[in-house]
């Protein structure tokens, strides 16, 4: 009995034990840097490690509507320059978290902090007021209180274009400041048109490679493979070459005397120019996943359904679109995700409206600010998660069909 | 038996790796005979400028190996390095915002006690270095600008000149090109409805003044083409997709002189830069370092950069020396930023004011371009 008990725990072992470098990978690669950068996205405790008491008597003991008393001014002067000695460094960083909730106040503080050490102050309120007369601005020290929450939500209202009023409501940022919203609208937008073109050009290729003899099939196969391999830079700046003013089909349509010379087509720089690139770039994305699931039909459903005196129509809306459909589905939701992220290609050649929300997640993410980087990513990530929710509640998720 | 066999796999596993120990004691002994030192630039054709004008005579003359690397700015990498306590890379070419920005934050070392090369003139550095050139934890080796450049061939009479012309479509008009950034478009917006250069950025400070900045922007809103990267103006300029572009001085000075491209520059209200060398924080070698920037910051490094490519030396006393171009019949002081022809009306760059206001202005460009 016994080894037969130690091989059917050890058969028990084997696969969980195959499974763990998946499961670690998958930990390292996935949950880690999404949970970091969900942390991010809300939490930030520099301005609160560095100036403890300030943040403790701002949220404590200030009324928020006159300026703080001298003992937090005191406070925050002693504050600065023990830090400072310490390791300048930190001031630089609340400098920079403070000046993105108040633009234009970045240089008080170092300026501040090397002035300080040579004052002997007794009434420090004058004084640092007498260093720089940005210490007498209410915004500035409402920026130091909230900068000085550990947790807080701003990322996300800030990623939303809302702020909190000085009444505490959530309201919408003055107009000419809402970059964000826009954004998330014009990249679904885009995301959703460019998959409904790459279906409508897929589906018939994808059919014609399915349906061809084996030498044909595989020549298309091949047609579709090769720009999939090329590099993304390559082709967006052979659209370039293409759709430009001064480009080749500019100048074949002025050749045949289609178009007149002083009046050549605007082919990118637009948003024809972002659709046409972007669809022929995912276009593979949505050929493959149809193909595969159209090869693997069996051709005698379409001659049943012949026989049985369905039209060429009957027959394929009611027998060989169902069919497909696991295809299609797979196609659609990988085009639509890859589309979510593009912003080079649109960068390239959209114009001013080639700008979508993955630029900005790029700016922040350069610029040292993660949490707001981090915020746009969560929000459209959640978004997508709902998308795939709803596609699971109204298709089922085990409708989906890679090969 | 069993020990038999283990002594001879001992044996050989001795006969072989004693190899593996020679070689890699040698590499070891021979990497450490010759110092190192690691220097980051922006590559491509000003990278190559630095390398013949100076890096490669540092090398010679020191016996220090220098590597070079390159980059594409900012400070994602440098704050990955420092914080990560893992740094290798020691000297490092930074824009003057990244300089201020990463100086703030502890990033790069402090030169206060740096003793720079007096200038050829024997002048002290301190007059020597033209303003704002000697910072905390930068020298400035050199002034780039930011120009408006035009394609000759679209224009057949009466071309541009002001950079009021470049908001005028009624008598030019065209396609702009335009790089998508708040950062000088704003102040040559304002300079163009009339501000005076010295002035911009107070005006720019204020609400009102923003204001205006975004509606004269506005005006040319529907002609703007804009470009991510500096190799694109030229581009756009070359393919007649843009009849003005805003551009790299530098870049366009290629197009002219290497190209042959019948490019203008219109050096009017051109908005100057620094570029600057810093060394990094936690560098191990900050001795050797220090003297790598001794030696670039000499009048005759600078020149020597400026005699194969257009940006012109941080030193007063480096003018002398910049002559003709070093492999073609081109006079370089006419293409620099600081030729008196070219400054009569100009502006440097802001960066103190921008370290402020850049993720504001960005938004707020961002969601104008939207609308």
């Amino acid at each position: 009995m016994k080894p037969q008990n130690y091989s059917e725990r050890r058969g028990r072992w084997i696969p969980i034990m195959l499974v763990a470098p998946l499961v670690a990978f998958i930990g390292v690669t996935f949950i880690a840097p999404l949970g970091s950068m969900l942390k991010e996205s809300v939490y930030d405790a520099e301005v609160a490690n560095t100036l403890p008491g300030t943040v403790a008597l701002l949220t404590q003991t200030w009324d928020r509507e006159s300026l703080p008393s001298e003992e937090i001014y005191r406070k925050l002067a002693s504050e600065l320059i023990e830090r400072s000695t310490e390791d300048r460094s930190v001031i630089g960083k609340v400098a920079n978290r403070v000046n993105r909730l108040v633009p234009g106040t970045r240089s008080v503080w170092g300026k501040t902090a090397r002035k300080l050490k040579n004052i002997e102050a007794s009434d420090f309120r004058a004084t640092l007021i007498d260093i720089d007369d940005r210490w007498e601005e209410l915004e500035l020290w409402h920026g130091i209180r909230q900068a000085g929450q550990k947790f807080s939500s701003r990322n996300y209202l800030h990623a939303l274009d809302l702020e909190v009023s000085d009444e505490g409501n959530v309201v919408r940022v003055e107009e000419e400041k809402r970059a964000y919203v826009t954004l998330y609208l014009r990249t679904f937008y885009v995301a959703v048109t460019v998959t409904i073109l790459c279906l409508l050009l897929g589906y018939p290729i994808a059919n014609a490679i399915a349906n061809a003899s084996p030498t044909v099939s595989k020549i298309l196969l091949i047609l579709v493979l090769i720009p999939f391999w090329t590099s993304l830079l390559a082709r967006t700046s052979s659209w370039i070459v293409l759709l430009q003013g001064q480009g080749v089909i500019n100048d074949i349509l002025v050749a045949i005397g289609w178009v007149q010379d002083d009046q050549r087509l605007s082919l990118m720089y637009n948003m024809f120019g972002t659709l046409v690139a972007m669809t022929q770039i995912l276009l593979p994305f949505m050929v493959l996943p149809i193909y595969s699931v159209l090869n693997s039909m069996p051709p005698s459903y379409m001659r049943a359904a012949a026989s049985l005196g369905a039209n060429p129509i009957q027959a394929f809306t009611r027998v060989y679109w169902p069919q497909s459909l696991p295809g299609v589905y797979a196609g659609s939701l990988l085009v639509f995700i890859l589309a979510l992220g593009y912003y080079i290609t649109p960068a390239l050649v959209g114009g001013t409206k080639g700008q979508l929300i993955s630029n900005m997640i790029a700016y922040h993410i350069n610029n040292n600010n993660w949490g707001l980087g981090a915020a746009i990513s969560m929000i459209v990530l959640v978004s997508v998660m709902l998308l795939y929710l709803l596609f699971d509640r109204w298709i089922g998720i085990n409708k989906l069909k890679l090969s | 038996m069993v020990s038999v066999t283990f002594h001879d796999r001992l044996i050989r596993f001795v006969a072989v790796s004693k190899h593996w120990v020679f070689l890699i004691l040698t590499t070891f002994l021979f990497s450490t005979q010759a110092e190192e030192l690691t220097v980051v630039s922006w590559g491509g054709s000003y990278a190559k400028a630095c390398k013949d004008g100076y890096i490669d005579p540092f090398a010679t003359e020191s016996g220090v190996k220098v590597h070079l690397a390159d980059y594409n700015g900012g400070l994602a990498q440098v704050r990955a390095q420092v914080e990560s306590g893992n740094v290798h890379w020691d000297v490092i070419d930074v824009e003057t915002q990244d300089l201020i920005l990463g100086c703030d934050e502890g990033l790069f070392e402090p030169l206060t006690i740096l003793d720079l090369p007096q200038g050829l003139d024997g002048s002290d550095p301190s007059i020597d270095f033209l303003p704002g050139a000697l910072t905390e934890c930068g020298v400035a080796t050199l002034v780039g600008a930011g120009v408006i450049a035009y394609n000759s061939e679209s224009f057949e009479s009466g071309p541009p000149s002001t950079i009021e012309d470049f908001f005028d479509l009624d008598r030019y008009p065209g396609k702009r090109g335009m790089r998508r950034t708040p950062i000088v478009n704003l102040e040559w917006a304002l300079i163009a409805s009339g501000v005076a250069v010295t002035d911009v950025y107070d005006v720019l400070s204020s609400v009102d003044g923003l204001k205006s900045a975004f509606d004269k922007l506005d005006t040319i809103k529907d002609s703007i083409v804009f470009w991510e990267a500096g190799a694109q103006p030229p581009q756009l300029l070359a393919d007649q997709e843009v009849v003005m572009t805003s551009a790299y001085n530098g870049r366009i000075f290629n197009a002219q002189v290497v190209e042959e491209q019948p490019f203008v520059i219109i050096w009017d209200a051109h908005a100057r830069d620094y570029g600057h060398w810093a060394i990094i924080s936690g560098s191990t070698k900050t001795s050797i370092a220090e003297k790598f920037i001794q030696y670039a910051a000499r009048s005759e490094s600078l020149a020597a950069v400026a005699n194969r490519i257009s940006y012109a030396p941080s030193r007063k006393s480096s003018w002398e020396l910049v002559g003709k171009h070093i492999e073609m019949d081109v006079n370089m002081r006419e293409h620099m930023p600081t030729h008196p022809e070219n400054s009569k009306r100009h502006f440097t760059i802001n960066s103190e004011w921008w370290a402020e206001y850049k993720d504001d202005l960005t938004e707020r460009f961002s969601a104008w371009v939207s609308q």
